[in-house]
């Protein structure tokens, strides 16, 4: 009997997956072994793994690399999302070592973990085959079940960590239930053959069960992405889970769930394009508004952090919603601001915070302005971006997007995006209220930085504002990524 | 050196960041005005740098323009940081930065022991600075970020006391009618770049090229229009009718400030701006017309006010305004070379008797706080035999005093003469003219009279003061009194390089240097009015002239007589003069009321209409409006947040709802 | 095609009847006399002790989890060995990173000690 002929391997796209995959693997194995009691050492490999893998996904811009029969590419668009996840990755283990060692956490999984779920991240922006997405998106999540719920001596851990578990198995189930239905109206997982499908038997395109396949993939995605009606696990998971957790959360797998989004939906269902952007036009004015909303009464820090989150998502499907180059840019763009600001915003409630996750209130942050002010000078350049304040990188983020919208005809779309905006100032200075003009007892002496974070802290407060003053390269490399 | 042209400004620029940020860290006054003295000693060095290269070169040539870079482009608007180095802009820089050295050495001591001194040497830079912008620029949006700068300068230096209520209300007073102006002069300029470029599809805001594009101007109408606006502006910097009350204000501030600010440089921007302009206003005899009938009106008014105040820094004030009167009287009647002359002379003498008064201000000052009196030491009345005490003070304050009266032989005879001569004889309003210069005759006699009335009460007769303060009177120290005397060399030779031709013949044939030095500036309007204009420029007699002159004389020399008369031969004739009419006497003290007039007529309805707007409309329309909108979101949110109720079994369930509907809604298409 | 089926759905149509029916027919035809020894719950003739509520210890969710994934694992090798000849050293390779991939979750597991019973 013969051997069975093997088709041609090309490892090269999925590399980076591969030797952050390695690493994870090494680190949970020294993990083991060693045995000293401070794990700071395994955040230092794991950041040595990040840069390793950066510098592999960098070579990797240019022409797309396809591999595993077109299951996975390597596209300007995978590599542009694949240094956001990267970055976030970095970020988040960057704040990470003072809280662990504030909370008494058993910290030694954090980082295996982290790097296994921007493995997931990453396998969902390059995957061309909707089983390597649905893996990826997995592999993302089951890590984050975990990781939410990470501090086990906290009760809002554990709720957050099985809240999340139970909503996201649901999620799931829509989704493949989604991705099945769709496999059975064009007999293909490939989103660039079900595309091909229904070109060449339009009739598919009308069919009820390939419409709500599709529905059913929105669904699943929007979970991910926090759009409403299907973010209500948001502000309990990110209240409760540990804050350098809940700033990863909030940056990468929700630029993760954009990602595959985006590609699922404009690569395999152009012909239903009317129809998905009206309804992403619906889930983009209730998720702007119920996440602006809601987190006008919120006092909980974090809790509040969560509805903006939602409310920034909204943003980005408002660029979703106007599906042209420059909306799909925009969302690049905003996705890669948004990681800096907003884990650089988490990176100071890190700092302010006390054990047992005391002082989370934004009332805690009175009088920081006078204690602290290059703290809160930085904060403010993190809010400032986040409510959309030139010029800072959250305002060309949402100018872009917004831009996009009224070019493809939403100028309603646009004028909600921009009132919620406005609407969000409120509660964004409502902080800076308390920092600088509310008198305080505290005198915050055990705010105290350490490297990591101030380097992280300095990343963040660079990029946010460079972003905001020359964001011209970037958008130019956003724009780049956006041929696919 | 002409490469350096934008030293002049930078000099007093760096004085301001210096002074402005470090001054409060530097305590030694001597350092303090040291740094701003020398700023403008720089840009004085250098602007006669450019003096003398611009002498050797031949006359039609001399005009250089430097650009900087270009500021704004936007479209066909075009504006350059660029400076215009040409005659008129030349003979401003020199008195601009010669008499703002002097008067900086001058601050430095009667400024001494301020509180606040680095203050006041900044903003009297940041002056500097924006005034040199104003007659370098080389655009009329240059200019005019000069001509605020100078009113902001002006507002801060006035009100420099601030604690004392009445001086920021007079600073706020100079602005606000500062501002009145300026909405004139930015009409003016987008009247003149819409016509040019619109019409003629030229646009351009830059002299030069505004001067070469003079024949596209048609005479009338646009021209009117457009020299009216700019007059308008005139009015408010130069303290012209309607626009004046605020310089008479401004002596509140320190009295150095009001002799650089309010006698030699900002006030002389309108004057400038017109010479800048000439080539506009000449194809607008009305624009000219009108220009000519306020200054001669303005001089004749302000000099009757003058007449009765009592309060010697007010009587130069409205000597100021009067003065002004006469340089726009000599613009109006297309005698433009001899309204800069006199704006330069006018510079000298007025400045010399602004810094002489507060070299005796400040002697009284010293002497009434040695008794402990509260006797007021600006007020004349309070004075007396001062020149025994002060002897440099009184002799160049005499010197200033009898080149104001316009005495042959002191600087301000050739050019109040030149004036009086060209409004007689310049046949551009016809009749007019005669009224003009009656006009300007009038107000020179009384010119003469409020001056020397000042002399006399001030240094001569018996002193008021009590035995033990006037004996505490002494000279002021060197600091003050050496610019009084280059002010005062000044106001005696400063005229004669403006000599008219009849008297230089006399003199073994001294040409007019300053009229020939400033042609190539004014030979468009020449040529305009020379060929243009019916019966312009005919010959005149030198009987004629030399009459004039001779009456300019007569007039001055009647006033200083009847000054005398009443105040060193019988001091009592003014006061039954006062009791014999007390109306007018009034009348004349209160400014003719005129400050009353505006007050009734446009502060308290503006200030009601504030009133009305803020509490009415403001407070609750506008707050109503946004605080409701915010309310209602507020509440909105109270609601839905209750919408998270923390059990998966809702948040499933809320899931499965939006599920349902979405499919439901697409299924059912 | 899909009568093939249908025995399938036969089957699970009995066995819905089957399982309803009993309960339906007991609760409707049967004698209804509740006593305390009748609804304790059957523990196989032992005598019940405490409550049917009781915490599960965590060690036995760890087993059945670790078993299930082992179990695949399993589950995965079978195809790869009925083709091993026909793979080839490239069939040997693959399948060597993927019991390595599991042999490093292996080891944390062991000496994380989810492996202890007690």
């Amino acid at each position: 009997m013969e051997t069975i002929a093997i088709p041609a391997i090309n490892l090269a796209p999925i590399m980076p997956e591969i030797i952050l995959s390695c690493i994870a693997m090494l680190l949970l194995l020294v993990n083991v072994f060693v045995p000293s009691e401070s794990k700071g050492y395994l955040g230092v490999l794991s950041l040595v793994g990040l840069v390793a893998t950066a510098a592999s996904v960098v070579s990797g811009w240019g022409q797309p690399v396809a591999a595993f029969g077109g299951a996975v590419q390597l596209d300007n668009f995978a590599v542009f999302f694949k240094l956001i996840f990267i970055c976030s990755a970095a970020l988040a283990i960057l704040i990470s070592d003072k809280y662990v060692v504030r909370e008494e956490i058993n910290h030694g999984e954090l980082y295996p973990l982290i790097l296994f779920a921007t493995v997931g991240m990453m396998l969902m922006a390059c995957g061309m085959d909707l089983m390597v997405i649905f893996l990826g998106l997995e592999v993302l999540s089951i890590s984050l079940y975990v990781l939410a719920g990470f501090n086990r001596g906290s009760l809002k851990s554990n709720e957050a960590g099985l809240k999340y578990f139970l909503l996201g198995a649901f999620s799931t189930g829509f989704l493949l239930y989604g991705m099945a239905l769709t496999y059975g109206a064009t007999g293909s997982t490939k989103i660039g053959n079900i595309a091909g499908f229904v070109a060449t038997n339009p009739q598919v395109a009308t069919n009820s069960l390939f419409v709500v396949g599709m529905l059913l993939i929105a669904v699943g995605f929007s979970f991910k992405t926090a759009a409403a009606p299907f973010h209500m696990w948001t502000p309990d998971v990110y209240e409760g889970a540990p804050t350098p957790i809940t700033a990863f959360m909030s940056a990468g797998p929700k630029a993760a769930a954009f990602a595959a989004f985006i590609r699922v939906m404009i690569v395999a269902f152009p012909t239903l394009k009317h129809d998905w952007t009206d309804l992403l036009w619906i889930l983009a004015v209730l998720t702007m508004t119920v996440g602006n909303i809601i987190a006008l009464s919120q006092d909980n820090i974090k809790r509040m952090l969560a509805y903006s989150s939602i409310a920034h998502a909204g943003y980005a499907l408002v660029g979703f919603t106007a599906c042209n180059p420059e909306g799909v840019a925009g969302i690049l763009f905003y996705m890669l601001s948004y990681t800096f600001m907003n884990i650089g915003a988490f990176a100071v409630i890190v700092l302010i915070g006390k054990k047992g996750e005391a002082n989370g209130n934004v009332q805690d942050f009175a009088g920081l302005g006078q204690k602290r002010p290059l703290l809160a000078a930085i904060l403010c350049v993190f809010l400032f971006s986040l409510a959309g304040i030139p010029p800072t990188a959250g305002f060309v983020g949402k100018f872009y997007l917004f831009s996009a919208a009224i070019k493809s005809g939403y100028i309603w779309l646009a004028i909600i995006g921009v009132l919620n905006s406005a609407a969000s100032v409120y509660y964004y200075l409502r902080v800076m209220v308390y920092m600088y003009f509310k008198p305080s007892e505290e005198d915050f002496d055990w705010v105290g930085m350490t490297p990591a974070i101030a380097v992280c802290l300095l990343l963040c407060v660079a990029t946010t504002l460079v972003l905001g003053v020359v964001p011209g390269t970037v958008l130019e490399l956003a724009q780049k990524a956006v041929q696919f | 050196m002409l490469e350096y042209v934008w030293l002049i400004p930078l000099f007093p620029l760096i004085g301001v960041l210096i002074n402005g940020l470090f001054g409060k860290k530097i305590k030694n006054e001597a350092v303090i005005g040291g740094i701003a003295t020398l700023a403008v000693v720089g840009s004085f060095v250098v602007a006669c740098g450019i003096l003398f290269q611009l002498i050797s070169m031949p006359g039609e040539e001399r005009h250089f323009e430097k650009t900087i870079f270009t500021w704004i482009q936007s479209g066909t608007f075009k504006a350059d940081i660029g400076f215009l180095v040409d005659p008129l802009s030349a003979v401003m820089l020199m008195v601009v930065t010669g008499v703002g050295s002097l008067i900086h050495l001058y601050s430095i001591g009667y400024m001494h022991g301020e509180e606040g001194f680095y203050r006041y040497f900044t903003y009297l830079n940041l002056f500097t600075f924006s005034m040199l912008l104003l007659v370098s620029g080389n655009n009329l949006l240059l200019m005019f970020v000069g001509w605020e700068g100078v009113g902001l300068c002006s507002y801060l230096l006035i009100g420099y006391y601030f604690h004392k209520k009445s001086a920021g209300d007079a600073g706020k007073k100079a602005f606000v009618m500062n501002r009145v102006g300026d909405f004139g002069f930015l009409l003016g300029l987008f009247t003149m770049w819409w016509f040019l470029g619109h019409n003629y599809n030229v646009w351009t805001i830059n002299f030069r090229e505004l001067a070469s594009h003079a024949d596209l101007i048609p005479a009338g109408g646009v021209a009117t229009a457009i020299g009216l606006f700019f007059f308008l502006g005139a009015t408010g910097k130069s303290a012209q009718i309607p626009l004046y009350t605020w310089l008479p204000d401004a002596m509140e501030g320190p009295t150095p400030v009001s002799a650089l600010i309010h006698a030699a440089t900002m006030v002389t921007a309108g004057v400038y701006m017109i010479g800048r302009m000439n080539f506009v206003y000449i194809k607008s005899p009305t624009a000219l017309l009108v220009v000519a009938c306020v200054g001669g009106a303005t001089a004749l008014f302000a000099a009757t006010i003058g007449t009765a105040q009592n309060d010697i820094k007010r009587v130069l004030a409205y000597s100021t305004v009067s003065q002004l009167g006469y340089m726009f009287l000599a613009m109006g009647v297309g005698a433009f070379t001899a309204g800069i002359f006199h704006l330069m002379t006018h510079a000298f003498f007025k400045a010399c008797l602004f810094l002489g008064s507060g070299s005796v201000i400040h002697a009284m000052h010293h002497a009434l706080h040695h008794v402990h009196s509260d006797a007021d030491p600006q007020d004349m009345r309070n004075m007396g035999g001062l020149r025994k005490k002060m002897p440099i003070t009184f002799l160049t304050f005499l010197i200033a005093t009898i080149a104001i009266a316009g005495i042959p032989g002191f600087a301000g005879f050739f050019s109040k003469d030149e004036i009086l001569w060209q409004a007689f004889s310049n046949p551009l309003h016809g009749e007019v003219n005669i009224v003009l210069w009656a006009f300007g005759a009038v107000a020179a006699l009384l010119t003469a009279f409020y001056m020397f009335r000042l002399v006399f009460m001030t240094f001569f007769g018996e002193t008021k003061l009590s035995e033990k303060a006037y004996h505490h009177l002494h000279e002021s120290p060197a600091v003050i009194t050496i610019p009084l005397i280059c002010l005062a060399i000044l106001s005696v030779l400063g005229g004669y390089i403006g000599m008219p031709k009849l008297l230089g013949e006399v003199l073994g044939g001294m040409p007019n240097y300053f009229e020939h030095w400033l042609e190539p500036v004014f030979a468009y309007s020449n040529n305009y009015m020379a060929h243009s204009l019916p019966g312009a420029h005919g010959e005149h007699s030198p009987a004629l002239e030399w009459g004039l002159m001779g009456v300019s004389v007569l007039i001055a020399c009647c006033g200083i007589a009847f000054a005398y008369a009443l105040y060193i031969v019988s001091p009592t004739i003014p006061e039954k003069f006062t009791s014999a009419f007390p109306a007018l006497h009034r009348a004349v003290y209160k400014k003719w009321y005129v400050d009353e007039i505006y007050d009734f007529c446009f502060v308290n309805p503006c200030k009601a209409l504030g009133g009305f707007l803020w509490k009415g409309f403001d407070v609750v329309v506008v707050d109503g409006i946004v605080n409701g909108v915010a309310g209602i979101v507020k509440g909105f949110s109270g609601i839905l947040r209750y919408s998270q109720t923390g059990y998966v079994h809702n948040y499933a369930y809320g899931m499965v709802l939006g599920t349902v509907v979405i499919v439901a809604v697409y299924v059912f298409r | 095609m899909l009568g093939a089926y249908l025995p399938i759905l036969v089957l699970v149509v009995i066995a819905c009847l089957f399982g309803l029916g009993s309960v339906v027919f007991s609760s409707l035809i049967g004698q209804k006399k509740p006593s305390k020894v009748k609804l304790q719950p059957y523990e196989c003739g032992c005598e019940p002790v405490g409550t049917a509520r009781e915490r599960f210890s965590i060690k036995f969710y760890l087993i059945a989890m670790l078993f299930i994934l082992f179990d695949i694992e399993a589950v995965f090798l079978y195809p790869w060995a009925v083709l091993f000849k026909r793979l080839g050293t490239f069939g040997l390779i693959e399948m060597g990173v993927f019991i390595v991939i599991l042999f490093v979750g292996y080891v944390y597991v062991w000496k994380k000690g989810a492996l202890e019973w007690e």
